[in-house]
């Protein structure tokens, strides 16, 4: 039987706790995986050592890793991965590092996969309104949504080998620009909270963004509230012509939960819906919902929360 | 001047609903559309033609009902506009193989496409073409700059990158801050007068089937209140109950 490969997601220079949930996908798929470590120092693969489920890790050293090329990556994974399926966290990045490996071998790619039963692999299609189960004949690399599969336990310890590894950087970074605030992205965040045309005004999503602070929250837009507002930006836009997300907990403050929206947000492990108007579609997808006016809601959501952390 | 490619392709309009009928979508009563992400691709093809010279040409793949995608385009400024003739559905590895055949023989030098199609949701095309053809690329791509060569900026960690990349390569574009031109009147009687050149290409077999499309499931109903008292209790219930606090 050929080999099962989790390339690791790393995160500020860290393992990020996804590989863990990628090493339970690749038990799916049978065998025990090799979790291959893109780093330029190869202490940061420790950590997954512990990984309880994993055979073998390897630390692929090199100084192609140092910042993202879709072409270096592709390559320097490429040399020292051996044949078989892989798999990678379904961010964007990683997707398109997934896409990449699964062309220079010659073999297919299935993303976002949320659900593993043999050799069916299946994913959201037509942004979550349809669910689309492949079969698989043959080695894939295969990018697995966050929070779908259990993090495997810690407490193993397998062995680490350090193999250094190289490839053609393709593109050149000429600067970077770091984000004006502090504020997670909503792609990277466990917890987001979005405001719809419903706030009013651009100038009440410091009320959103005050929760946000208080819990570690994403600051999220619908596109109505994009498309209205100049000083909210694309970048924060959730829905199908945004960013699609899946975090633990999304709450949607005057959104009404137009299609496109729930498109982009109706797989997140719990939402929150505050909107004033009962029958607004966001209720529909909801766990917790409250008809109220943000006005009413938000400053007792912020005070509540704000104890829990104090 | 540089030989533009931009993919195209035609998908469910975002706004349509989807039904499953049997084990497969059925999409036979619903409008097709430029897939949204596309948009933005066309519209940095043709700003990389007026930057540096040049022609563009919109390449789909599909049956010929996908000719109305490459008139769109058409109208709204490409040069040229081909369809690699082909019905049913492919995997990656087959669908990048002929499309990457395509370029070779168009003798593309840029390709752009949107960051994913809106019906796959993918976003393997544009990065597998560019690793088939050993090319540059970069995906995410909200901003494009011409000077000489194609500088982007793409999201990174904790913020965005401003990056060079060299010709060849292929551009998967995002939003961002573009604004589309719309067709105008002469555009779009050129666009209905202009012909499709059809290319046929063996296609090879699927590794990846398509087994069955399903509806999402169905979410429980949630516990539901009235009046902004209510958020104290549903923050207690996300620590104690959801455990997402």
């Amino acid at each position: 039987m050929t080999e099962t490969i989790v390339i690791a997601e790393i995160a500020k220079g860290t393992i990020h706790a996804t590989t863990s949930e990628l090493v339970t996908a690749a038990q799916a798929l049978g065998g025990s995986p090799i979790i291959i470590v893109p780093c330029t120092d190869a202490s940061v693969a420790d950590a997954a050592a512990s990984i309880q489920g994993a055979s073998k890790v390897i630390a692929a050293k090199s100084d192609v890793f140092n910042h993202y090329d879709a072409a270096g990556w592709a390559s320097a994974i490429d040399a020292i991965a051996p044949a078989g399926t892989i798999l990678t966290s379904a961010t964007p990045q990683s997707k398109d590092l997934a896409a990449r490996i699964a062309a220079r071998r010659n073999i297919s790619v299935v993303q976002d996969v949320v659900a593993i039963d043999g050799n069916q692999l299946t994913s959201p299609v037509y942004s979550g309104k349809a669910m689309q189960t492949v079969a698989l004949s043959g080695p894939a690399v295969i990018s697995v949504r966050a929070n779908v599969f259990d993090a495997a336990p810690s407490g193993g310890s397998c062995d680490v080998a350090v193999v250094d590894t190289t490839g053609n950087m393709a593109t050149a970074v000429q600067e970077f620009m770091a984000r004006a605030s502090q504020r997670l992205d909503v792609a990277e965040a466990n917890i987001i909270i979005s405001g719809g045309r419903g706030m009013g005004s651009p100038d009440n999503f410091v009320h959103l963004e005050a929760i946000a602070d208080t819990i570690g929250a994403a600051v999220g837009a619908s596109r109505a509230a994009v498309d209205t507002w100049e000083a909210i930006p694309h970048s924060m836009q959730v829905g199908q012509t945004g960013k699609t997300v899946n975090p633990n907990l999304y709450i949607a403050v005057g959104i009404s939960g137009a299609i496109q929206h729930l498109a982009g947000m109706r797989s997140s492990k719990y939402i929150v819906a505050i909107n004033k108007d009962a029958d607004a579609p966001i209720f529909q997808h909801a766990d917790y919902g409250i008809v109220a006016t943000w006005e009413d809601a938000l400053p007792v959501l912020q005070s509540t929360l704000a104890g829990m952390m104090a | 001047m540089v030989n533009i490619i931009v993919l195209v392709k035609q998908v469910p309009d975002t706004n349509a609903k989807i039904v499953v009928s049997g084990d497969r979508v059925d999409l036979s009563a619903v409008k097709k559309v430029m897939s949204p992400y596309d948009e933005f691709a066309v519209e940095a093809a043709l700003q990389h033609r007026e930057a540096n010279g040049g022609e563009v040409t919109a390449l789909t793949l599909g049956g010929a009902g996908a000719d109305k995608v490459l008139k769109d385009a058409k109208a709204i400024g490409v040069d040229h506009i081909v369809r690699i003739d082909s019905d049913g559905d492919h995997d990656s590895n087959s669908l990048q193989t002929a499309i990457a055949s395509v370029l070779s023989e168009l003798g593309a030098e840029v390709v752009y496409c949107g960051k994913s199609a809106a019906d796959t949701g993918a976003g393997s095309t544009g990065p597998g073409l560019a690793e088939r053809m050993g090319w540059a690329s970069v995906s995410n791509v909200i901003s494009v700059a011409f000077d000489g060569g194609i500088t982007v900026v793409a999201p990174s960690e904790g913020g965005d990158a401003r990056i060079s990349v060299p010709i060849p390569a292929v551009i998967s574009c995002d939003k961002g801050n573009m604004k589309v031109r719309k067709p105008n009147v002469k555009g779009i009687m050129q666009a209905k007068k202009a012909k499709v050149e059809v290319k046929t290409v063996a296609i090879q077999p699927s590794s990846v089937a398509i087994v069955a499309h399903t509806m999402p499931p169905a979410k429980p109903a949630g516990k539901s209140y009235e009046g902004g008292a209510a958020a104290a209790e549903v923050a207690r219930l996300l620590r104690d109950e959801a455990n997402v606090i």
